[in-house]
């Protein structure tokens, strides 16, 4: 593990095999200030340490996020909160098509369609299969899908991420750079809409500015999903089977 | 009743300005037949040279050599007047047209709403001094007098008869509203101002100048009740704007698109009515021209609204030529339901409704990028979906008793040729055979499949077979 010596300030980010660089991914929090306050600035260090995007280790209780239940049980315990979190971008980087990785959304985007809440897909691969999501008992009446030229997908996601009606955005993104996810990552913050985007796997290697980066694999008995980020999550597993 | 008069003196001159907008050179405007062309109107240089209106045009060029003649254009006139009209709507529901050059408002029902007389009558003088056109307002108790106090003094509010008999006794005949050839006859007899006129025996007066001059005279006295015919605003809104220079770019014209669709929204107001379809024009030389039709989901009059997607629109298509005039054209004017919204919206800034969103998204990515997805009730898998127009209600889901069979999250475009048989078969053969009665008769099995990639696909082969192995879709 390798921590900053903030660690026991800020949420640590889970370490993986592929470690943003820290100066591209985040800029290194002004923690030795705040740690070398004298004691008699204590109550101004208290409203510092109240603020929703500082965790204290010491404190019991998991940081406030709001969050949608994943509808997976184990999948929930694994995230922060216990759920994808609402106002951020998810990453779901996939080794190929076919290994259930879209599946994995389906109980969220059925509570979040049946809840009247629109749900978004932006320029999918493939045909959508309308009686795959009316099984799994999405409302498709809230369902849209959007087909874009290349060139318009990037804008499509944000202006929807942005707008703050849609109760969920899939994007599938086979080439994007950290300032596009970057600017999606605000979009969804500033609305407060979960952006779900779907990339290969190969750009788990790169820097990201999502809050959520889930690696997406197959293995022998099953599909492996690994948490290679998670804003707000500390120590303990980061791997689940399902599909087994 | 409160009348207000607005009158355009230089309507003629300011109605053709947009095409000549050199102000210190002697200018006037002649109107007829081409024997007997008159000057209508001289502009301050013109008339210090001697030039009046009425006048032969060759007289007024001996006059002032230097003279410029402009032909006058009674249609740019008459939108002018219309387009004040709809301005005018604004302020009162009651208005009145007074070819050519007037328009007569009843204000007396609005002065609570707008503050009052003084303030109503500046906002109406920067409205339209805000056109560029020169204005004259008064107003008094009745129209008639209104239209003629316009004329004789601007600025001039009057609110009761009383008063008002007093002002128009001190009127000059000429000035008075009635006919010439009555004003000549008038002063033949010695009379000069509408005071002796009024003093005279109503008998013997109208034996003179004739019942329709005597009715005017009680008109403006309030004696007799007036009625002219309402205006109502056209059911089809035109406006076009010719451009000094040629435009060869389309991100040009985003200035002449707002104040075409600031008029626009201001006609709309006026009939309480919306658009959703409208058609930009460009013209270009030798009477060619663009059209660029513009459709929403639903009625819209937010101008700022409607310039954003018509902009987005004219910047994704390329002009074939400069551009030498756009024309707004509206054809239907539905009506608009203005949408709900709570009292303290705790809508946050830049945030956008659905409908909004779906507008912005279509200006960009085409009339048909957006899509609802709905289940058909058939065996087929390539025709067990199908596209919908967004937001429409779905049909009710299919009340099935049998649990569903397993379907995949993505369908594929073209079933796909496998190469080898799959290593592993999870579920199957499902047999679909269907569509005899349509000439799309199908015999498959669909197996659910596990590729050595660990990917699970669905995969069929022709009904009864074991090889040729087609994949059709992903369990993603």
């Amino acid at each position: 593990m390798m921590f900053t010596p903030a660690a026991d300030l800020f949420a640590p980010e889970p370490t993986s095999t592929a470690w943003p660089a820290p100066a591209a991914a985040m800029p290194a929090p002004p923690a030795a200030s705040v740690v070398a306050a004298p004691s008699r600035d204590s109550a101004a260090l208290e409203t510092v340490l109240r603020h929703p995007g500082v965790w204290r280790r010491k404190s019991p209780a998991v940081a406030a996020v709001d969050v949608l239940p994943s509808g997976h049980a184990a999948l929930d315990a694994l995230l922060p909160g216990g759920g994808w979190p609402r106002g951020a971008l998810c990453e779901l980087l996939s080794e190929h098509d076919g290994l259930g990785e879209c599946s994995l959304l389906l109980p969220t985007l059925a509570a979040l369609t049946r809840a009247r809440r629109r749900v978004v897909l932006v320029a999918p691969p493939y045909i959508p299969y309308a009686p795959a999501l009316a099984a799994a008992g999405v409302d498709l009446q809230h369902v849209v899908q959007i087909d874009a030229a290349h060139a318009d997908t990037h804008w499509t996601a944000e202006q929807c991420l942005r707008s703050g009606c849609c109760g969920a955005v899939l994007h599938w993104l086979a080439h994007g750079d950290y300032r596009e996810l970057r600017r999606l990552q605000l979009a969804a913050e500033s609305s407060g809409t979960p952006g779900f985007v779907f990339r290969p796997l190969a750009a788990a290697s790169q820097a990201s500015p999502s809050a959520l980066r889930l690696r997406i694999t197959s293995a022998a008995d099953g599909t492996r999903f690994e948490l290679i980020k998670c804003r707000g999550r500390v120590g303990g597993t980061t791997q689940l089977r399902l599909r087994a | 009743m409160l009348w207000a008069c607005l009158r355009f003196p230089q309507l003629a001159f300011d109605a053709l300005r947009a095409v000549s907008a050199t102000a210190s050179a002697a200018l006037a405007v002649s109107d007829g037949p081409a024997q007997q062309r008159r000057i209508v109107f001289a502009n301050s240089a013109a008339r210090s040279a001697g030039v009046h209106a009425g006048q032969n045009p060759a007289t007024a060029h001996a006059l002032c050599p230097q003279l410029q003649l402009l032909a006058r254009d009674v249609a740019a006139e008459q939108q002018a007047l219309q387009a004040f009209a709809t301005l005018a709507s604004r302020y009162s529901s009651l208005i009145h047209l007074r070819e050519p050059t007037a328009i007569l408002l009843e204000v007396g029902a609005s002065l609570n709403l707008f503050c009052g007389w003084p303030a109503l009558q500046r906002r109406l003088r920067e409205e339209v001094a805000r056109s560029g056109f020169a204005c004259r307002i008064a107003a008094a108790p009745t129209a008639s007098a209104a239209q003629v106090l316009a004329d004789a003094d601007d600025g001039i509010a009057l609110t009761t008869l009383a008063v008002l008999q007093g002002a128009l006794a001190q009127l000059p005949l000429a000035q008075g509203g009635l006919e010439p050839g009555t004003v000549a006859a008038l002063h033949g007899m010695g009379l000069r101002t509408l005071g002796q006129l009024f003093r005279l025996p109503r008998a013997e007066l109208a034996r003179r100048i004739g019942a329709p001059a005597l009715a005017h005279l009680d008109r403006l006295r309030g004696r007799i009740a007036e009625a002219w015919p309402r205006w109502q605003p056209p059911a089809r809104f035109v406006r076009r704007l010719e451009f000094e220079a040629a435009v060869h770019a389309t991100t040009m014209l985003a200035f002449p698109l707002q104040r075409l669709l600031r008029e626009l929204e201001l006609f709309l107001i006026a009939r309480d009515g919306g658009v959703q379809r409208f058609t930009l024009v460009l013209g270009h030389e030798r009477g060619a021209s663009t059209r660029i039709p513009v459709g929403l989901l639903a009625p819209q009059r937010d101008a700022a609204r409607l310039l954003e997607l018509a902009r987005v629109r004219l910047e994704r298509s390329a002009l074939p030529a400069p551009a030498w005039s756009l024309t707004l054209q509206v054809d239907e004017l539905p009506p608009l339901v203005p949408p709900h919204r709570e009292l303290f919206d705790a809508r946050e800034q830049g945030r956008l409704d659905w409908q909004a969103l779906a507008e912005r998204l279509r200006a960009r990515l085409g009339e048909d990028a957006l899509h609802g997805l709905a289940c058909v009730a058939d065996h087929r898998p390539a025709r067990a979906w199908r596209h919908t127009p967004p937001d429409t209600a779905a049909p009710a889901a299919r009340g099935e008793s049998h649990p569903a069979p397993m379907r995949p999250f993505w369908l594929l475009q073209r079933p796909l040729a496998l190469h080898h048989a799959p290593p592993r078969i999870l579920t199957g053969p499902e047999r679909i055979e269907s569509g005899w009665w349509d000439g799309h008769d199908q015999r498959r099995d669909y197996y659910v499949v596990e590729l050595r990639s660990g990917q699970r696909a669905w995969a069929f082969v022709e009904a009864g077979s074991h090889t040729h192995w087609t994949l059709h879709g992903w369990f993603a």
